[in-house]
C-alpha cells in the first residue's frame, strides 16, 4: 500500500486533517472556537481511528474510535462549553504570543518532525512513517499551544490536543494492545476533570483562569514571616501576604 | 563457581531485606551480620579457589541486565584476589559488629547492601553491570555514613561524601562510555578487543583517575575521607577502608591496565606515579597532626591509598617501556599492599571502635594508658600499628619494600623525564613511609602508654569475648601475611596475568620475595628475617635478665618536672602529660608550614594586663582551598540561577520543557543527517 492507492490516501487525508486542525487550534481568538475545533480534531481523530481499524481489520479499534468520539468528540467539548458558561469568562483568548508568530513557530516544528520521524522510520511501511510524523507533529503543536496561551481551558485544550496526537500514532501501529488506547482514553476523562477543578479552584481565588496571576503567589516566601515580623506581630494575626496554594 | 557467586550475591540481598523487620531488635541484628560472616566467607573462598584455579571459565550470562543486553559476570584472577580481601575484611568487620550491633537500627539494612555491591563489582563482566556495583556501594555507604545524622558532623560528612560519590560516578560513566563507544559493545572482552588511543585514551585516563581517585581518597580528592570515615560506626569504617577504598582501586586497574589494552605508552604512569606519590606525603603528614583516632587513621588510609596508586603507575610505566618483569614486580607490589592494608587497616579500625567504646571518646588528648585496661587490645593494635609503620616483619614491610624497590628501578625506563618522576617519587615514597610510621609511634604512645588523661578514659576496660576475637583474628592474620608474602605473591599470578597479560610472573620464590632482576636483585626473606628477630629480642632479654637479676618494682611516676598533682586527680594531672598537639608540633613547623599552611599564634598580654595568655596552632587542607571552596563557590552560584527559575509561571516552565524537547529532536534529526 502507498501512494495513489484509497485506504493509503484516506488515512493520509485524516491525519493531514488531524495536523490542519491542529493549526486551526493554534490560530483561534475566541474560547467558543477553540472548543469547536477541539471538537472537529476529535471527530477526526475517531475517523481515523476507524479507518485504520477497517485497514488492518482490527475490530477492537472501532472501539477505540468510539471512546474518542464520545469522549472528546461530545462529552468534552460539552463540558468546556458548560464551564465557559457558568464561570462567564471572557470569549476572548489571550495570547502570550502574537498569532502570526505562533503559525510560524507551528510550522518550524512541523518541519523538524518530519525531519526526525521520516529517517527514522527507514524500512517502516510508507503509511506508519506519515502517520509517525503527523502524530509527532499533533503532540508537538499542542504542546506550542500551551505555552502561547495564557488562558486555562486553552492550555487544557492544547494538552488534550496533544494526546490526540498520541492516540493517532497509536492507531497507526498495526498490533497495538486495545489496553493502552483504553487507558490513554480514560487518562484523557482523569485529565479532564482534574483541570476542571483547576480552574474552578484558579475562578475562586482569583477571580480569573489568567493563569499568569498565580505567578506572584507562588513560592515559599509567604509562608515564613521575618523573623522580626514573627516577634512583633501579635499571635494569630493573618500573615500579610495571603498564600495561594493552589497548584 | 559464577553460580555460587550468585548465590552469595541473593544471600546478601536476602539478608538486606530481612535486615529492614529484624533491625529493632539486638538479635535481629546479630543473626544479619552473622550471614554476612557467612556470605563474606564464601566470598573469599571462591576468591582463594578461583585464584588456586586460575580463572573461572566463561562468563555467566544472567537472565536479566540493562535493557540493551544481559548482565555478565565473569571471575577471573584480578577479581578473584580483590573479592578474597573483600571477603576477609568483610568477614572480620562483619564479627565485630555481631559482637557489638549498631545502635541505629537504620544502620543495619544498608550493610549487607554496601558488601553486595562491593562483590558484584568485583564480578562484573561488562561496563554496565561494573558501574551499578559500584553505585551500589557508594549509595550503601552513604546511607551507612548518614546512619548517625543526629550530630550536624555526621550530616555535613555524610552530605560531602556524596557530592564527591556523585563527582566519581559522573567522571566513571563518560570514561567507561567513551571506550564502550568506541568498541560498541559494553562487555569487557569487547571493550579489550578495541584498545583505545589518542585523545580517547588521554581521556579515559583522565576521567577513570578522577572517577575511581575521587572514590579511594587520592589527593586533592581526598577531602572526604578524614570527614566520612569517622562519621560511620566502627565496622563500616573498617569496611570503607579496608575493602571499598580497594574496590575503587580495582576499577582503576581494570579500567587502565585491563580494558585499556597494553600498547598504552610510557607516560601513562606518570600521572598516577605523581598523584600517588603526593598523597602518600600529604596524608602521612596529616596523620601525624590529627588529634582524633579515627581522623588519623582515615589519613593513613590516604598514604596507604597513595602507595598502592604509585605501584600501579609503575607498573604501567614499565609495562610501556618493555619491562615485564618489573612491570610484575610494581603490580605485585600494589597488589600485595592492598591486601595487606585491607587487613592491617581493618584490624586498626576496630581497635579504634573498642576503644572508643571502652573508654569513651575518640580523642587522643582524653584517651592514655589503655595498655593497662586493655591489654589484649593494645596488643593487636601494636600489630596493627607496627604493620602500618611498614616494620619487620610484619605485612606492611613485606609490600612496602617490594614498592620500593620497583620505585628504584625506575631509571631502567629510559626515558628522562620519567627517570626524574621515578627518583622524586622514591624519595617521596621513603618520606611517606617515615611519616606514616612516626603517625603510628604517636598514635600508640598517646592512646595506649603514658597515664589515663581522663576519668572516663581511666574507667577503661578489656573488650568482651566476642569482641576480642573480632581483633585477634585480622591481627594473627597480619602477621601470617607478613610472614608469608611470598607464597601469597604466587597465589596472586593469575591477578598478575589477568593485569599484565600472560607471561607475567610474580615476584616470588618460595617464600622469598625478589625485588628487581637479573643476578643483582634483592632479596626479602620474612621468615629468615622473623627468626633473627626474635633471637635479637630473646638474647636481649637474656641479656637484661642476666644483668639485672633483682625482681622488677614499679616506682612512682616521675611527673615530667611538673609539681606534684593535687589530691583529685588519682592519675597525675593531664596537662603534665604530652598533648596530641603538642606531639605533633615539631613536624608541623617542619612539613607543615608549608604543606598545610599551618599556623601558630601566642598572644601575650601586655604586662600588668590580667589576661590569659594564649597559644593557638591549627593547619588547613590545600585541598580545603583548591578543590572544596571553589566547588562550594559552583555549587552557590548554580543553586541561585536554580532558585531564580522558581519564581516562573507556568507558561514558562512549560516552555522550558517544551524547548528541551526541541533541542533534542533537532539534535537528534542532525545526528541522522550525519
Amino acid at each position: 500500500m502507498t501512494y495513489g492507492q484509497l485506504p493509503y490516501d484516506i488515512a493520509h487525508l485524516l491525519g493531514g486533517a488531524m495536523l490542519l486542525l491542529s493549526f486551526v487550534l493554534l490560530y483561534q481568538r475566541r474560547v467558543q472556537a477553540v472548543i469547536n475545533a477541539f471538537a472537529m480534531q476529535g471527530a477526526v481523530l475517531a475517523m481515523a481511528a476507524a479507518w485504520q481499524g477497517a485497514m488492518q481489520s482490527a475490530p477492537e479499534l472501532y472501539l477505540t474510535a468510539l471512546v474518542a468520539f464520545t469522549a472528546k468528540a461530545v462529552l468534552i467539548p460539552l463540558a468546556l462549553r458548560a464551564i465557559v458558561r457558568r464561570l462567564n469568562l471572557h470569549r476572548a483568548v489571550e495570547t502570550a504570543l502574537g498569532i502570526g508568530a505562533s503559525m510560524m513557530a507551528g510550522v518550524a516544528v512541523v518541519a523538524l518532525a518530519i525531519l526526525v520521524a521520516l529517517p527514522i522510520t527507514t524500512g517502516a511501511r510508507a503509511i506508519a512513517r506519515e502517520d509517525l510524523a503527523l502524530a509527532l507533529s499533533v503532540v508537538l503543536l499542542g504542546m506550542l499551544m500551551m505555552i502561547t496561551r495564557r488562558n486555562a481551558i486553552s492550555q487544557v485544550v492544547g494538552l488534550m490536543s496533544l494526546e490526540n496526537g498520541l492516540v493517532l500514532a497509536a492507531v497507526g501501529v498495526a498490533g497495538m494492545p486495545l489496553v493502552v488506547e483504553l487507558s490513554t482514553a480514560a487518562l484523557v476523562l482523569v485529565v479532564f476533570v482534574v483541570a476542571g477543578v483547576f480552574v474552578f479552584q484558579i475562578r475562586e481565588r482569583f477571580d480569573s483562569v489568567d493563569t499568569g496571576a498565580f505567578a506572584a503567589n507562588h513560592g515559599e516566601d509567604a509562608f515564613e514571616p521575618e523573623p522580626e515580623e514573627a516577634s512583633t506581630a501579635p499571635p494569630g494575626a493573618p500573615p500579610a501576604a495571603q498564600r495561594g496554594d493552589a497548584g | 563457581m559464577l553460580t555460587a557467586f550468585s548465590l552469595v550475591l541473593a544471600l546478601l540481598l536476602l539478608l538486606a531485606v530481612a535486615a529492614v523487620p529484624l533491625a529493632q531488635r539486638p538479635a535481629g541484628a546479630r543473626l544479619v551480620h552473622g550471614g554476612c560472616v557467612a556470605a563474606c566467607l564464601a566470598l573469599a573462598l571462591l576468591g582463594l579457589v578461583v585464584l588456586l584455579a586460575g580463572g573461572a571459565g566463561p562468563p555467566l550470562v544472567l537472565p536479566f541486565g540493562p535493557p540493551w543486553g544481559h548482565a555478565l559476570l565473569a571471575l577471573d584472577g584480578l577479581s578473584a584476589w580483590f573479592l578474597m580481601l573483600i571477603g576477609i575484611t568483610g568477614a572480620s568487620a562483619s564479627f565485630y559488629a555481631m559482637a557489638h550491633p549498631p545502635v541505629r537500627p537504620a544502620a543495619l539494612p544498608p550493610f549487607p547492601l554496601f558488601l553486595a555491591g562491593m562483590a558484584l563489582t568485583l564480578a562484573a563482566a561488562d561496563a554496565f553491570t561494573l558501574l551499578f556495583g559500584f553505585e551500589l556501594m557508594s549509595l550503601a555507604s552513604w546511607a551507612l555514613v548518614a546512619s548517625d545524622h543526629a550530630q550536624l558532623e555526621n550530616r555535613r560528612a555524610a552530605r560531602l561524601y556524596l557530592m564527591m560519590a556523585a563527582l566519581s560516578a559522573a567522571c566513571l560513566v563518560p570514561a567507561f562510555g567513551l571506550l564502550a563507544g568506541h568498541a560498541g559493545g559494553f562487555s569487557f572482552a569487547a571493550l579489550r578487543a578495541a584498545p583505545p588511543s589518542g585523545w580517547l585514551a588521554g581521556g579515559v585516563l583522565l576521567l577513570g583517575l578522577l572517577g575511581a581517585g575521587s572514590k579511594a581518597g587520592l589527593a586533592p580528592l581526598h577531602v572526604w575521607l578524614p570527614l566520612a570515615y569517622p562519621a560511620a560506626p566502627a565496622h563500616v569504617s573498617a569496611l570503607m577502608s579496608g575493602a571499598m577504598a580497594k574496590v575503587a582501586i580495582y576499577v582503576l586497574a581494570r579500567l587502565l591496565l585491563d580494558l585499556c589494552g597494553p600498547a598504552q605508552p610510557l607516560w601513562w604512569g606518570a600521572p598516577l606515579l605523581v598523584v600517588g606519590a603526593c598523597s602518600a606525603v600529604l596524608g602521612a603528614l596529616r596523620s601525624n597532626l590529627e588529634a582524633d583516632v579515627k581522623v588519623v587513621l582515615a589519613c593513613s588510609s590516604i598514604e596507604n591509598i597513595g602507595f598502592i596508586v604509585v605501584g600501579l603507575g609503575l607498573a604501567l610505566a614499565f609495562r610501556g617501556a618493555d619491562l615485564g618483569p618489573l612491570a610484575a614486580l610494581a603490580a605485585g607490589a600494589a597488589l600485595l599492599h592492598a591486601l595487606n592494608h585491607g587487613v592491617f587497616k581493618t584490624l586498626l579500625f576496630l581497635v579504634a571502635g573498642s576503644v572508643q567504646r571502652s573508654a569513651g571518646s575518640r580523642r587522643i588528648d582524653r584517651l592514655g594508658g589503655l595498655i593497662h585496661a586493655m591489654p589484649l587490645t593494645a596488643t593487636c593494635a601494636l600489630v596493627g600499628m607496627a604493620a602500618a609503620a611498614a616494620l619487620p616483619p610484619l605485612s606492611g614491610f613485606a609490600s612496602e619494600w617490594l614498592l620500593l624497590q620497583a620505585l628504584l628501578a625506575g631509571w631502567r625506563t629510559g626515558d628522562v623525564a620519567f627517570q626524574v618522576l621515578a627518583a622524586a617519587g622514591t624519595a617521596l615514597a621513603a618520606m611517606a613511609a617515615a611519616l606514616a610510621a612516626a603517625a603510628m609511634l604517636r598514635l600508640f604512645g598517646l592512646v595506649f602508654l603514658g597515664r589515663p588523661r581522663s576519668p572516663r578514659g581511666a574507667g577503661a576496660h578489656e573488650v568482651g569475648r566476642l569482641e576480642r576475637w573480632a581483633l585477634v583474628v585480622p591481627a594473627v592474620l597480619t602477621v601470617l601475611l607478613g610472614l608469608l608474602p611470598g607464597p601469597l605473591l604466587a597465589l596472586a599470578q593469575p591477578a598478575l596475568a589477568s593485569l599484565l597479560g600472560a607471561g607475567a610472573s610474580a615476584p616470588a620464590r618460595g617464600f622469598a620475595l625478589l625485588g628487581g632482576t637479573g643476578d643483582a636483585a634483592a632479596w626479602y626473606l620474612p621468615l629468615t628475617l622473623a627468626v633473627v628477630l626474635a633471637l635479637a629480642g630473646l638474647v636481649l632479654v637474656l641479656l637484661v635478665r642476666a644483668r639485672s637479676p633483682l625482681e622488677t618494682q614499679r616506682g612512682p611516676v616521675w611527673n615530667g618536672g611538673f609539681i606534684n598533682p593535687p589530691e583529685h586527680l588519682p592519675f597525675g594531672d593531664p596537662l603534665s602529660q604530652p598533648s596530641a598537639a603538642g606531639m605533633a608540633q615539631p613536624l608541623r613547623r617542619m612539613l607543615g608550614t608549608s604543606l598545610f599552611a599551618a599556623t601558630e599564634e601566642v598572644r601575650l598580654p601586655p604586662p600588668g594586663d590580667t589576661r590569659v595568655a594564649t597559644y593557638q596552632a591549627g593547619f588547613t587542607d590545600p585541598a580545603q582551598g583548591w578543590v572544596v571552596a571553589p566547588a562550594a563557590w559552583l555549587r552557590d552560584a548554580v543553586a541561585a540561577r536554580t532558585e531564580r527559575m522558581r519564581d516562573f509561571t507556568i507558561r514558562r516552565c512549560l516552555s522550558l520543557g517544551f524547548a528541551t524537547l526541541l533541542a533534542l529532536l533537532a539534535l537528534l534529526a542532525w545526528l541522522e543527517a550525519h
